[in-house]
This record gives structure tokens, sequence and C-alpha cells, in this order.
């Protein structure tokens, strides 16, 4: 309650987006159950979800906000926060776990002042806790959105987090 | 539909197909404890208290979903049922903030209850991680304690279906489900219409008022103020029910004796204001149905309604009444003419108004209702604000005595009393206006064609040779879907009165709690209603315009209906809102 989930990074959808969003929403309205596929198909066109989109749709199916908005929560194959310039992820899958990756995301968390799935204010880093990448012997492991970095304790994120912000 | 005989504790019973097991039970009176049941609003088998034994099943059944069958043998009454209820309360429990002790529902929760009756000793049994909300109180009327949640969906049901709002649901899933509104923005920030239905339909203390008597007390307390209380058409019939009275008893009396007793100045009647509201509808209609403004006119009392109509449906904004609301007649009357009369400042004078509705707490801000750089009302308060303060005060509420209002603004018409129905409105508005385009006294004053509790009425009356058409409408998903209707070109009328709540006022959100199990067997609306029908008929003057109060203040002070000096004190606008 009172902490606001609307995206802090400000909404950049063109007309172009919007009038291919309408037409699929339009083809699609009256049949049954076509709330989800009309998300998807948003998330498909903005990459996210953010109150603008949601807004589009719910005028659209003329119902209310807050029942898109319940859906988009719901389902974790939706997201509210657009990607970052740099998408972080931190594998928790089992060889990382067992190997302290959960103290590596909880750094990235505090470092960057967000959680799973956000971003940051000024768009420049998201985060996302990621299962198994495939490179376990590297564990624990992080990825910066194509390199990777292995082998990593906490200590290390805020040095690598450094180099991306100066960039 | 097919008849279907089943049995219910060895009890033969027979019931039309697709009865649930719940309500075939309830019809041969074994009770089946409920939680998130809400009858004909929300039935959706998630809380598992109402689970019971369905012979040859595999698992207990939530019976307020399972349909009967012919030659079921249900148990609603097992080892096997009791447990598993016990045990569903101790896992709610879990993730409840049990302050029982400072909680507004003390006494009155519907999960304290059912914990009592199947005896959970030990509340901390799966004692683990809880959420923690943030305690939601930044609009004028609700407060949302979302720890004391028990996310059993009533709110969100009655929001959707009864009011057709739809500002609150589940967000999230799993054990961070939440009960909010979109992107986790407050209520002040969404399309609410603050009617507080969410309220009276929560089983637990999640949802309550925004409690405004301290400000009462301090008012009382305070030497330099004059305080002055009255209230709505419709808090005589229900408040007695916080004195465990029966429903629908009228205890205006009792209820005029305890304000004497709380220390007020004045103890008037916002009834009396009702007749001045009918006398400036009544006008204003007259004068639209002349060619002087757009039809339908529809009624403003309802706060709730007419922020509705605000965020949804703007287009509508120059068919609502400019006439103020009771409530807000009242405020303006007092700091005004009862001022003047009492030779007291209007800026010592505190005026609070006590209404069935938490929409009035909303209504009370608004700008537009502000005259001469003084607020109509200061303090509006519920029922169930008033009668805590008539117990903490340690008043014997059912011993008082029948006290009268204070002449000065007290004695008024049946018209007004009956204001706190659905229909009640539109009646005491057509046996003013009907009598006034006739030129003559009408030999009957009842219009039973808008009495009764269905969400959508209509009648036709030949008035002075003109056909007149009036609907009224309560629970404002039924009036969305009236003004759907009427701009597609289904509908027209001339006159429509709305009400938020279903039922009107006595149903309103700011009434005394009673329980899904009471509202679901109990028709709280009629018989509420019925208290304010009987104390209609009971009256010597049942027309506004015959109320001596009224025509003298008219006389001495406003001059007639729709003056330029009633325009100034009792008429208002609106301001569109958008969803």
């Amino acid at each position: 309650m009172g902490k606001s989930t609307i995206s802090k990074i400000p909404f950049k959808g063109t007309a172009e987006q919007e009038q291919k969003l309408r037409e699929y929403i339009a083809a699609n309205k009256d049949v049954q159950g076509s709330l989800m596929p009309i998300m998807q198909e948003a998330q498909e066109i903005y990459g996210y979800l953010p109150i603008e989109v949601q807004k589009i749709i719910a005028d659209s199916l003329n119902i209310p906000l807050e029942e898109v908005y319940g859906v988009a929560t719901f389902y974790a194959q939706f997201t509210l926060n657009p990607k970052g310039q740099y998408r972080i992820g931190v594998c928790l899958g089992t060889a990382c776990y067992v190997k302290g990756s959960q103290n590596v995301f909880d750094k990235a968390c505090s470092e960057l002042g967000i959680g799973s799935g956000d971003v940051t204010d000024d768009g420049k880093f998201s985060l996302e806790a990621t299962r198994c990448i495939g490179c376990c012997g590297l564990a624990p492991v992080m990825t910066v959105n194509d390199d990777v970095y292995g082998r990593l304790t906490a200590d290390d994120v805020p040095k690598i987090l450094e180099k991306y912000k100066n960039m | 539909m097919a008849d279907v005989t089943l049995k219910i504790n060895g009890l033969p019973v027979t019931v039309p197909a697709g009865t649930t097991i719940l309500d075939a039970a309830n019809s041969v009176g074994i009770k089946i404890p409920t939680l998130c049941f809400l009858k004909d609003i929300n039935a959706i088998g998630a809380c598992r208290i109402c689970v019971v034994e369905v012979k040859g099943a595999r698992s207990l059944v939530a019976s307020c979903v399972y349909p009967v069958a012919n030659n079921m043998e249900v148990f609603t009454n097992t080892p096997a049922v009791r447990k598993s209820r016990k045990t569903t309360l101790e896992l709610i429990l879990s993730t409840h903030d049990k302050k029982c002790l400072s909680c507004v529902r003390n006494q009155n929760c519907e999960l304290q209850t059912l914990c009592n009756e199947y005896g959970v000793e030990d509340v901390d049994r799966f004692a683990g991680t809880k959420p923690e909300y943030e305690i939601e109180d930044t609009n004028p009327y609700l407060v949302r304690d979302n720890n004391k949640c028990v996310l059993c969906r009533r709110c969100v049901a009655v929001c959707r279906h009864n009011q057709g709002v739809g500002v609150i649901g589940a967000n999230e899933r799993g054990f961070a489900t939440n009960i909010g509104s979109a992107f986790g923005l407050d209520l002040k920030d969404v399309p609410c219409i603050a009617c507080g239905q969410c309220i009276v339909h929560c089983p637990v203390g999640a949802l309550h008022e925004k409690d405004d008597t301290q400000k009462v007390w301090d008012a009382i307390a305070d030497p330099e103020k004059h305080v002055v209380i009255a209230p709505a058409p419709s808090v005589r019939a229900t408040l007695g029910e916080c004195f465990d009275m029966p429903i629908g008893t009228n205890v205006e009396g009792k209820m005029v004796a305890a304000m004497h007793r709380l220390g007020f100045d004045a103890v008037v009647d916002v009834d009396v204001a009702a007749d001045f509201t009918i006398m400036e509808e009544g006008t204003e209609f007259i004068k639209r149905l002349g060619g002087e403004g757009p039809l339908p006119l529809i009624t403003s009392c309802s706060p709730g309604w007419v922020k509705y109509c605000e965020h949804y449906f703007p287009e509508f904004i120059p068919n609502l009444s400019s006439a103020k609301s009771p409530q807000g007649m009242y405020g303006a009357l007092m700091k005004s003419y009862y001022a003047e009369k009492m030779g007291v400042a209007p800026s010592k004078i505190c005026v609070v108004s006590v209404m069935p509705c938490t929409a009035k707490k909303f209504e009370r801000t608004r700008e537009q209702n502000i005259v001469d750089g003084l607020e109509d009302i200061d303090i509006s308060i519920t029922t169930r604000e008033l009668s805590r303060m008539i117990k903490l005060a340690g008043i014997d509420f059912t011993a008082l005595p029948d006290e009268e209002f204070d002449p000065i603004f007290g004695g008024a018409t049946g018209a007004a009393h009956i204001f706190g129905a659905t229909g009640g409105v539109m009646e005491a508005a057509l046996r003013t206006v009907v009598e006034i385009l006739e030129k003559k006294t009408m030999e009957s004053v009842d219009y039973h064609e808008v009495r009764g509790i269905e969400g959508i009425k209509e009648a036709t009356y030949n008035v002075a040779g003109t056909e007149v058409k009036v609907a009224v409408v309560s629970g404002t998903a039924n009036a969305g879907k009236l003004l759907t209707e009427i701009k597609e070109g289904k509908r027209n009328y001339h006159f429509i009165e709305v009400m938020a709540c279903p039922g009107g006022c006595v149903n309103g959100g700011g009434q005394p709690l009673q329980s899904a199990y009471t509202r679901a067997h109990v028709d709280l609306k009629t018989l509420r209603a019925k208290a304010l029908y009987s104390e209609d008929e009971a009256c010597v003057y049942r027309k506004s315009h015959d109320n001596p109060i009224v025509k003298k203040v008219y006389e001495e002070y406003l001059g007639e209906p729709g003056s330029h000096k009633a325009h100034h004190l009792l008429h208002t606008t609106y301001v569109a809102r958008g969803k």
C-alpha cells in the first residue's frame, strides 16, 4: 500500500505502436478471454506494460484498469518496467545458488536500489534473477547484457557496476 | 427447473436443481459457516470455511459453490469438517494482524466470531513470516489496513458488481497477494466513488470509515464554538441496531435525546433541509420541464452517485440537479439563517452531520460547497461513529426517553423522512411538483410505483396534461446501465433519482454493520426503509411545501425557491474528474 509501481522511466510510446495495439484490440476484443493475448501483444509491442498501455487496454475493453493490473501482476511473464540499457542477470540456479549467488544478487539489489524485475530510475540498469544459464563451472555467475562474470563474491559487484555506470 | 432430493445430516431436503449445498442446508435451518461468501455477490469458494463432507467425494467440498445432486448425502458437522475449518482459521490467523483489542471491529468481526465458535486457542499455531502493509488513509473517508485483510474479496466483488466501479482488486500472487488499486495507487488517486459499500461488506477490520469522532469531541469541548448536530433521514432507522435493537426500529426520539446528552448546543434535523432540497430541486425540475435546461433532471443528493457521474459519465453533469444535497443545505442554512436568528457569528458555528454515508465525508471537502469562505459542513460522521460516541459517553441508549429536535430547524415532513430509501426523493419531489403544476391539492400523496428495493424502477405520471416519465435507480452499476441505455436512445425520462448504494441510504456505507449471514437471510433494505415509510404515514405534513419552517424561512430569509439568495446558499456545481 502506498508504494506506487508506476514506472519512473518516462513513457516513450509512439503513435505507430499505439495504432498497432489498437488494431490488435479491435480484432480481438469480442473474443472471450482476449485480455491475456492482448496484454501479451502489448508487451510484444512496447517491451513492458506501463500504466499508459494498461489504460489503453482497459478503456478499449471497457473494464477497470485494476482488472488489467491484477492480471499483469499475477503472471510472471508480464513486466511493469522497461529493460534497462544494461540488463543484469544473476543466476539463482542450483549450482550458482549453492556457491552463494543469493549474496551476489542481494548486493546487486542494494547497490542499484531495485529488486528483481525492476529498473533504475535513470533507465540505465535493470535486474533479473535468472535460472541456470549453462556455465555452472563459473558459478556464481552474473551477466551484464552479453558480458559474463564468474566466480564472484558480493564484493565484486560494485566494481563491475561501476564500469557500466561510466560507459 | 426440476427438483433434487438429497440428505443433509440425515435430513431429507428437496430443492431446485442448481441450488448450492449451502443454500439447501440453510433452507432447512442448518447453518454452515462462511467467510468469503456474500449471497448474490461473491461465491468463489476461496476461503474454505464452508467445507462439508459429501459421501463418496474424494475430499471436503466448498458448499457455497457446490451444486446439489439427487441422492447426495451431505454432512456439515463431522470431526473432519470441524478440524478442517479450525485449521483454515489458524492458517488465516498466521498472516492476520491480531490486534483485536484496539480493532474497530472487535466483537463485531466475522473472523473473531468463527475463531470463537471453533475453539481456536493457539492463534500463533502457524507463526511465520507475515506480510507488512502500510495503512492507507490518504483519502477523507476510508482507511485500509491490509494487515487485517483475509483476502475474501467481498469488497472487490461489491465494488465491481454492485457499484460498477472496480477500483480495487487482488494484485500480485501467492503469499504476496494483496487487495488494492492498480499500480499501488491510493483510493484518492483512482476513480473511487467513496460509497463505503466495501466497508459494510468487509468481514474484518481491514476497511473502516475514517473516524472523525475526536474532532467532534474537540469541538464540543471548545467553549468558543457553537456546535450544531443533525442526522440524515435514514440514521434514525438504523442507529438502534448498534444497541442490539431489532432491525427496522425507528429511534428518532432516543437519538435526539442522546445528542442532547452528548453536549451539542443545538440538535436539529437534516430532514428539514431535505424539504428545502425538494423545494429547490422541484423548482428546477419545473423550469427544465418548461424548456429551461436539459432533461432528464437527475437528483444530486447522493454524493457517491455524484462522484460516479463525475468520473464515469461526465456528459451527464449538465443533467445533475444544481440543488445541494440535504447535508449541504443544512450546513449552508446553519451558517446563514440560523446564525442570524441565534445571533452567533457564522465562523463560530461548527456544523456536524450524522450520515449513513462515507461519501458525505468526501462531499464535505468539495470546494464547490464553500459559501462566503465557510465550508457548509465542518465534520461529517457516520451512523457507526455516532453510536461509538454514545457508548463512550456512557449513555444507556435503549433506556433514553424520546426527545424532540430544536424547533428552529426540527419538524420535517413525511416527504423528507423517506429520502433515506430508494425512491424516496422521487416520491417527495413528485408530491410537491405535481401539486404546483396541477395548481391544486392532490387526494393521494402515495406514489407506490417508485417504492421498493428493485435496482431500476420506472413510472409515468400524467401531470397537468404532460406525460412525465420518471426512473429510480440504486446501486451505481444500475445507474451506469441506465445512463448507457439513455445514451443509446433505448430509454428516455424527464426525471431520474439515483442513489449510489443498493436500496438507498438505509443500506449506505456508513450504516451499522451486519454480517454476511444476516444480509443473506434478512431483508435489511426493506426493513430499514419500512421504518421511514411508517414515520411518513404518521406525519401531519407529508409534502415539503407544507412544512411551516420551510415557508417561514423562504418568507423571512430566502425569498422564493430558485431566488438569487437561494442559489447562492443552496446550489452547487460539479466537475468532470476522469476515469
